[in-house]
């Protein structure tokens, strides 16, 4: 028996929603298999992953600050994903946000006021990582060149930019010869929110931005083109919707929202730019942005799950001696799940002899 | 009907055929029989299962249920290519050729093996000329026309020496004259022995083609009929359950204000397999209907996109929209002189095929109010959408309903009906009825009609001339990227359309030295004196 993909006469709504929710406990599974391999006691393993980050507030607020960029990230990359504009480059948009704000961070004076320090540091974060997606977004509608290869290429040009900075013009003098800036001073720090904890008001502009884009996708009619133009671009053009504001629209909104991203990461955890900067949030927020469906509300649970990874990656690390590439076999897992589950949405598994056999069988 | 011992069994037979696709049964206990050298039609509807059928008898799908047998003995098609070993072939609508290779190279690679292209051709030439279906082996598809290619596929299935040739509505890409030398070919072909089924809805075809007729509607028979023996009202009333609705129309208004002018459009094909539009000229006045005749592929895709403004022209002048010269403007710009328009892809241009119908209401009428300060009003766009259905008699499970969710017929009477009710004062239409069954295809006509008698001007492009002579009050031919001048429809018939869709109309080029009667040219000689 050969297996077949068969195509579904109706693709299920309800599955729609559910497949994630699938992808999810699939991914719990496949983690017991990985730790049983590994010599863990799978359900001890899962715990210290999964429930031992948020065990406290203070681990709480650690979840929402790590999902804070990873909101921010996704809701800019859903703008585009849904107009099928492919921005694969965030994490570099992410490293071109966190160097523009990290610019003005170091030139604004002591005496200033964070009341008009942080905002501008805010808008260069946006322009850096807007400027950034403006390049694929160039390329794409003047000469056609893909934006998923030209996005991803540049990439790896952000994170050679921002380690020529921190070994370079940008280094601390005071830095003991570490790759790494002045640590920011305090009005170029953004206010934390709850004594005790690093949760800081980024959390704010990532809900600010979500409930922005909802308002955009779900309700405006901008957002509605681009979705025309992204699922049937004929239909578009027909209708006389540009397909070149979708594109550059679709890119700057994951530019300018990566960018943010990029300078809540120096004014707020990191305190400074370093060669380090993103810990893979820009790649892992295009997870985020699938699991959770390309729709604010989604994003929203998506980027808490995805958090809870990292800090499960971490408390792996330390209380079960595994090697911090977990978080990414996790990450993985669920992306593989969840592409996996979608397919079966579309699509139906059937068995049946090949058609040779079959043949030869109906013959006789 | 129970044969005689000593009759022959049929060529092909089927028994209590039933397919079902989820919820839908798009075939429900089909019996048919096909005998020997006989063409028999089958007859029906869009969406009345004919398709499917064939696509079970070619190997395409397996059935939910039932029997087929070929040459008296039980047989299960398994694929297409097994449905060739046994000898049936099959024509289908839309032509699987190759634009960039040889009309030898693509009958090769649709042969086992690896044939040898010289013999080949030589093989096609000698089928060709049997056949009365004159073609160069060694052209490029690309350069063919449509009916050339059809030739193509037909010598293709030929070549195998089927005892079944299955044609599924082989007409609707021809000019008259074409279907009558393709009628031939398959009465010879006949008269040779070979089976013919033969999908269409065109009754006048079916009388004049085919020996004996299976009616579907809605998975099942309704009859089977000798078509000499009936009249198309009878045939009509087995296809839709009702007598065939007709289009009421009076004269039309004279001396209206000019709603469309094309002066002089001439545009560079944008694709190498393109038609170039050389030299248009046309007047489109308040108040009538004026068609465009002609065989696809000969341009009126290009003129469609220049007029629709999705291929705006280089330059404003040659195009007029309501008195303002808009060659340049894009769709937008274009609605909002009171231009409306439906093209002929109702999935995927017309509509976004994921979207509901409200969504998709929204997608041309949003000038209609429906937005306040970049928002949606999305009350207003249900309520048009809920107009839309009601007017229109969508069927349909309300403004929610996915646009792909509906028939082709319903969902070209929901987008016809969105153009209109933003009361454009110039409709631009192409193929309003193309793959709609009856009943809808007179419902649209006499929406269109009814938009004429409000004043508007309406523009229909259409290969169905029966639709054309039937609601256009001027007609003008599309050939070779040129526009024949626009004649009162009263005034002309189908034959001289028939000859002019070869691209011979007076003071077209070429025509004097083209093969029309001697008398006839000297007349229109003296009249263009």
């Amino acid at each position: 028996m050969w297996p077949r993909l068969e195509l579904r006469a109706e693709a299920s709504q309800a599955m729609r929603y559910g497949a994630p929710l699938i992808a999810v406990l699939l991914m719990l599974v496949g983690g017991v298999v990985v730790f049983a391999a590994l010599g863990k006691n799978p359900v001890e393993a899962l715990r210290v992953f999964f429930v031992n980050p948020v065990r406290d507030l203070y681990g709480v607020s650690e979840l929402l600050l790590k999902a804070t960029p990873l909101m921010l990230i996704a809701t800019g990359l859903a703008v585009g994903y849904r107009a099928n504009v492919w921005n694969i480059g965030a994490e570099g948009q992410f490293i071109l946000g966190a160097v523009a704000a990290t610019g003005v961070a170091l030139h604004v004076p002591a005496s200033a006021s964070a009341a008009w320090a942080l905002p501008l540091m805010l808008l260069a974060g946006a322009t850096g990582g807007a400027l950034w997606a403006a390049i694929p977004a160039l390329l794409r509608t003047r000469f056609r060149t893909s934006e998923i290869l030209v996005s991803l290429m540049l990439v790896y040009i952000a994170q050679f930019f921002a380690s020529w900075l921190v070994h370079g013009p940008w280094k601390d003098p005071q830095g003991y010869n570490f790759p790494q800036s002045k640590l920011f001073a305090d009005n170029a720090l953004l206010p934390v929110l709850y004594a005790g904890t690093r949760l800081n008001a980024a959390f704010l502009v990532a809900l600010a931005a979500l409930s922005a884009a909802y308002v955009f996708m779900q309700r405006s009619f901008h957002g509605f083109q681009m979705q025309v133009i992204g699922q049937a671009a004929p239909a578009g053009l027909y209708a006389g919707f540009s397909a070149t504001h979708t594109i550059w629209a679709g890119l700057l909104a994951g530019g300018a929202m990566s960018g943010i991203a990029g300078m809540s990461e120096v004014a707020g955890p990191m305190g400074q730019l370093t060669g380090q900067v993103s810990s893979g949030y820009g790649f892992a927020a295009i997870i985020v942005a699938f699991i959770g469906r390309l729709h604010p509300l989604g994003i929203f649970f998506a980027s808490l799950l995805m958090a809870l990874l990292y800090l499960g990656g971490e408390q792996a690390q330390q209380y079960l001696n595994l090697p911090a590439s977990i978080s990414n076999v996790f990450q993985g897992m669920l992306l593989f799940f969840l592409l996996a589950a979608d397919l079966f949405i579309t699509y139906r598994l059937r068995w049946s002899l090949p058609s040779f056999a079959r043949r030869a069988w109906t013959q006789h | 009907m129970p044969l005689a011992p000593s009759a022959p069994p049929p060529q092909l037979a089927l028994r209590g055929i039933r397919k079902v696709y989820g919820s839908v049964i798009a075939n429900d206990g089909i019996d048919l029989a096909v005998g020997r050298g006989e063409i028999h039609a089958v007859l029906g509807e869009n969406g009345a299962g004919k398709s499917t059928l064939m696509k079970i008898i070619y190997g395409v799908t397996a059935p939910s249920a039932g029997t087929m047998e070929w040459e008296g003995a039980s047989a299960a098609v398994t694929s297409p290519r097994h449905a060739r070993g046994l000898g049936i072939g099959m024509v289908f609508q839309h032509f699987a050729l190759f634009e960039t290779l040889t009309v030898v190279e693509n009958v090769a690679l649709a042969l086992p093996g690896r044939p040898d292209l010289n013999d080949l051709a030589s093989r096609i030439e000698a089928v060709s000329r049997r056949y009365g279906l004159p073609t160069d082996p060694r052209r490029l598809v690309h350069a063919l026309s449509v009916g050339e290619r059809q030739r193509v596929e037909i010598i293709r299935c030929l070549l195998q020496n089927p005892r079944l040739l299955i044609m599924d509505e082989p007409t609707s890409v021809l000019t008259p004259q074409a279907v009558k030398k393709l009628f031939e070919t398959l009465r010879q072909l006949a008269a040779e022995g070979c089976s013919i089924l033969y999908i269409s809805h065109k009754l006048d075809e079916i009388q004049a083609l085919c020996h004996t007729a299976t009616v579907l509607r809605n998975g099942r028979v309704t009859g089977t009929c000798v078509p000499a023996d009936e009249t198309p009202g009878s045939m009509a009333r087995l296809m839709i359950g009702k007598d065939l609705p007709v289009c009421e129309r009076g004269a039309a208004a004279s001396g209206g204000e000019v709603r469309l002018a094309i002066d002089g459009l001439s545009k560079q094909a944008s694709d190498p397999f393109g038609v170039a539009l050389q030299d248009i000229h046309l007047e489109l006045r308040a108040g009538e209907i004026v068609g465009i005749a002609g065989v696809s592929g000969n341009g009126q895709q290009e003129l469609l996109c220049a007029l629709s403004g999705e291929a705006p022209i280089t330059s404003d002048a040659p195009l007029r929209v309501n008195g303002v010269a808009a060659g340049r403007a894009g769709p937008a710009a274009r609605r909002r002189l009171g231009m409306g328009f439906v093209p002929e892809d109702r999935l995927g241009r017309g509509a976004v095929p994921q979207m509901s119908l409200a969504q998709n209401a929204l997608l041309t009428a949003h000038r209609a109010n429906m937005l306040r300060r970049g928002l949606i009003r999305s009350d207003v766009v249900r309520a048009f959408a809920e107009r839309c259905i009601a007017a229109y008699r969508v069927k349909c499970s309300g403004p929610d309903a996915p646009a792909n969710s509906l028939s082709g017929g319903n969902l070209q009477k929901f987008i016809v009906g969105r153009e209109i009710l933003q009361a454009p004062k110039l409709l631009i239409v192409s193929q309003p009825t193309w793959g709609v069954d009856v009943g809808a295809a007179a419902f649209i006509r006499q929406a269109l009609i009814d938009l004429r008698d409000a004043g508007a001007a309406v523009l229909v492009v259409s290969e169905e001339l029966d639709e054309l002579f039937e609601i256009c009050d001027r007609l003008a031919v599309m050939a070779g990227g040129r526009l024949s001048p626009a004649v009162p429809a009263r005034e002309t018939s189908v034959e001289k359309i028939g000859v002019w869709m070869s691209g011979l109309w007076p003071g077209a080029p070429g025509f004097e030295s083209a093969s029309v009667p001697v008398n006839e040219t000297k007349v229109q000689h003296v009249a263009q004196a």
